[in-house]
């Protein structure tokens, strides 16, 4: 298998911008009623859990939202991937693991995975994984803010902000206020 | 490549401030692993760790079989009574058989000092040092740098005593080494017998510190590590009897509180309760020994994931 190091981003151009803070924000939104209107009743309180890092500050912010809507206050966790890559050894340019915190036991929970960026879906992949050591779901779903396509596993989300086309060369980025950046979606290209 | 530049651990001589802190900093992520209803992770799948241990030991031998298992990594241990060393093979000679078994790491305890590093000149396998003779005992001073962190925030600028049989002990010179790098200063405390020549050296210069009795190196120290009489030395011309030694060197209620008052009491174990450390101060609230057994298991895991992973860097 060969690795898929990520670009520096000196290689990378900005092509176009996806979303602006305010489509972002509308994006969500959005993203949490589909949640509420999508999942049965004895799935509730859901349970959101952020893939690391996007996906966790995502998953945090699709709470707030859910509980504004009025839904009961969803529980929160966040999983870390890193040990359970399938290329864990090729393309980790340093080992960066985080926590994986999931407060409250998952049995018998519907868990929703939420991601930044949908791509092979091995992300996923691994993510569930996590899941698995941790307990026996209910039902397991997949909201994610940007699908950009190119599956190389039979992984499909629930719940989809935006859906992308894009090349090999491209790669989507998700800048959010809680990493200290203006809130926003770009799709990049690497440098011919 | 894993940031880690390093094949092998042979001792903590060879790592740099950095590098130390990178393991510790890896070594809390795993601690988080032991804690799981599930405790394992597929990281190490398909890689094979050999504990290759010619000299006895149970706890480091066991925690280095637990850290490999915890991230599914195959173990297998040989122990110096089961192997053919008895039988008068060469250590050269028994890795070299282990090595063509495709090991990923050989993890070796051997009573000569140099053992790990002669293996780690011959063998493709990454070697890990866990303990060669009075030389080095580099996982034991990760976990105790790990231990010290997390009770203090720190090792910069702390003042850590270290107690006992300084001549012979492995994990004095490890931790030597990794508290100074660190930038904590180190009192070393023990008989004059039991001493051994150039240990100022291995600091930073006004880093170590020797001193000959207990009481003045106690004081205003974040940090106590005693260190076990071993008792296969007693008796012999450098160690006349257990009740003078305790009399002079144990770790007391009393003498404790010459420390500053949040200092904190560690031991490698085995401890020999009532004569390097009074059972009051072993069971006390400021004795973290047990939490260094747990830190171990973590830090392990840091370094097996480390040197397994290493050879597998990217392939462009």
């Amino acid at each position: 298998m060969t690795p898929r190091l990520p670009p520096p981003d000196s290689d990378l151009l900005e092509r176009r911008e996806i979303l602006d803070a305010a489509g972002l924000g509308r994006t969500l939104r959005r993203m949490a009623l589909e949640l509420t209107e999508r999942i049965p009743q004895e799935g509730r309180p859901l349970y959101l859990v952020g893939v690391r890092t996007g996906g966790a500050y995502l998953a945090q912010r699709l709470c707030g939202l859910l509980a504004e809507a009025g839904e009961p206050r969803p529980l929160l966790g966040a999983v870390d991937i890193s040990l359970y890559r399938d290329d864990v050894f090729r393309g980790l340019p340093k080992p960066e693991i985080g926590p994986t915190e999931l407060p409250e036991p998952i049995d018998g929970r519907t868990v929703v995975l939420v991601d930044d960026v949908l791509f092979t879906g091995r992300t996923i992949r691994a993510a569930m994984d996590v899941l698995a050591d941790y307990g026996r779901p209910r039902a397991v779903k997949l909201a994610a803010l940007v699908d950009r396509g190119r599956r190389e596993l039979p992984i499909q989300p629930d719940v989809v902000g935006v859906v992308v086309e894009t090349t090999a060369s491209e790669s989507v980025r998700v800048m959010l206020s809680e990493r200290g950046e203006g809130d926003r979606v770009v799709l990049r290209e690497r440098r011919a | 490549m894993t940031g880690f530049a390093h094949r092998h651990l042979l001792g903590m001589e060879s790592l740099n401030a950095a590098e130390i802190a990178m393991l510790l900093d890896l070594g809390d992520r795993f601690l988080e692993i032991n804690e799981r209803p599930i405790k394992k992770v597929p990281t190490l799948r398909g890689k094979t760790v050999i504990n290759l241990f010619l000299e006895p030991s149970t706890r480091t031998r066991t925690s280095f079989e637990i850290a490999a298992k915890r991230l599914s990594a195959d173990s297998v241990n040989i122990s110096g009574s089961a192997s053919s060393t008895v039988k008068g093979e060469t250590l050269l000679d028994t890795a070299r058989n282990l090595d063509a078994m495709a090991p990923d790491v050989v993890v070796v305890r051997h009573a000569q000092a140099g053992a790990a590093e002669m293996l780690a000149s011959r063998l493709r396998a990454g070697v890990v040092n866990a303990g060669d003779g009075a030389h080095e005992h580099p996982t034991q001073a990760l976990l105790d740098c790990s231990t010290i962190r997390a009770h203090k925030g720190r090792l910069d600028g702390l003042d850590v005593v270290i107690c006992g049989d300084i001549r012979h002990s492995r994990v004095a010179r490890s931790n030597i080494w990794a508290f100074t790098k660190m930038g904590a200063r180190v009192r070393i405390v023990a008989p004059r017998t039991l001493l051994a020549p150039g240990l100022e050296a291995m600091g930073t210069p006004g880093s170590v510190s020797i001193h000959e009795r207990l009481e003045p190196a106690l004081e205003g120290a974040d940090v106590i590590m005693m260190l076990r009489i071993q008792k296969e030395r007693i008796g012999g011309a450098l160690f006349p009897n257990t009740r003078e030694y305790s009399r002079y060197f144990g770790l007391n209620p009393r003498r404790l509180a010459l420390a500053k008052p949040d200092a904190i009491v560690m031991h490698p174990g085995p401890i020999n309760r009532g004569i390097e450390i009074d059972p009051a101060v072993a069971d006390g609230p400021r004795a973290v020994i047990l939490d260094q057994v747990a830190r171990g298991v973590a830090v392990r895991m840091a370094v097996l994931y480390l040197l397994a992973g290493g050879d597998a860097g990217p392939s462009e």
